[in-house]
C-alpha cells in the first residue's frame, strides 16, 4: 500500500506499534501495539489494533535504519529549492 | 486481523475503546464511524482511570465528533487485562477522580507561586486538551 507498511513506528513517545496503513488525512492504523508507560496510560491494556486520527499525532518515530538518509536530504533539498523559485 | 477499512455500518462483536481529546475513554460497540473520524457507540461505557483502580459509568449511545478522537482502538477479548487494575464502584471512582484533580490544581498553583517568586511567568494553557 504505501513503502512504510510493515514498519514499526513510535507515535508521539507514545504508542509503539507496526504500521499497518496510512491515509490521505495521515490516519494511523497500527496493528500489535504496546504503549510505553503503561502505568500512566492502562486504558490500552487489552487493545492489540488501533487507529490514530492524523490530527493529534505531532511526531512518528521511524526505524533509523530503514531511511536513506541521503536520499532523504537530497529530496528535500530539491524540494526546498522548488519552493524558492 | 479484523481492522475495518471501510466507513459506514460495521459487524460489531467486538468491543471499541475511544480516547477523547480531554482525556475520556469510552468503551463499547463502535455501530458506525465516517471519512472525519465520527463514530456511533452503542452501549458506551465511560470508564475512568486513576492509579491502579478503574470504574465504569454506563451512558448508553454516544455519538462522537471526529474532530474530539484521539485514538480507535479493537479491544481484544483473549489478551489477559484486569490482571493489574482493580474495578471499584462509580461513587469511589469518582472520589479518587476529585482527589487526583485536587492534588494536580495544587502543585499547579505551587509551581505558578515559585516562578512568580522568581519573577518568570508561565503563560496559561488555555485548551482544555490532555493529548
Amino acid at each position: 500500500m504505501c513503502p512504510l507498511c510493515g514498519w514499526d513506528v513510535l507515535v508521539s513517545y507514545l504508542i509503539c506499534g507496526t504500521l499497518h496503513s496510512v491515509d490521505q488525512y495521515l490516519n494511523i492504523k497500527l496493528t500489535d501495539i504496546s504503549v510505553t508507560d503503561p502505568e500512566k496510560y492502562p486504558h490500552m491494556l487489552s487493545v492489540k489494533n488501533c487507529f490514530i486520527r492524523g490530527s493529534v499525532v505531532r511526531y512518528v518515530q521511524l526505524p533509523a535504519d530503514e531511511v536513506d538518509t541521503q536520499l532523504l536530504q537530497d529530496a528535500a533539498r530539491k524540494e526546498a529549492l522548488q519552493q524558492k523559485q | 486481523m479484523t481492522i475495518q477499512h471501510n466507513t459506514g455500518t460495521l459487524p460489531s462483536q467486538e468491543k471499541h475503546l475511544v480516547l477523547l481529546r480531554d482525556g475520556r475513554t469510552l468503551i463499547g460497540f463502535l455501530r458506525s464511524i465516517d471519512q472525519f473520524a465520527n463514530l456511533v457507540f452503542h452501549q458506551t461505557v465511560e470508564r475512568i482511570h486513576v492509579g491502579k483502580k478503574f470504574g465504569d459509568i454506563p451512558r448508553g449511545i454516544f455519538i462522537v465528533r471526529g474532530e474530539n478522537v484521539v485514538l480507535l482502538g479493537e479491544i481484544d477479548m483473549d489478551k489477559p487485562c484486569d490482571t493489574v487494575l482493580q474495578q471499584v464502584s462509580i461513587e469511589e471512582i469518582l472520589e479518587e477522580q476529585r482527589l487526583q484533580q485536587q492534588a494536580k490544581q495544587e502543585t499547579e498553583k505551587a509551581k505558578v507561586t515559585a516562578l512568580k517568586d522568581r519573577g518568570l511567568s508561565i503563560p496559561k494553557a488555555d485548551n482544555l486538551d490532555e493529548y
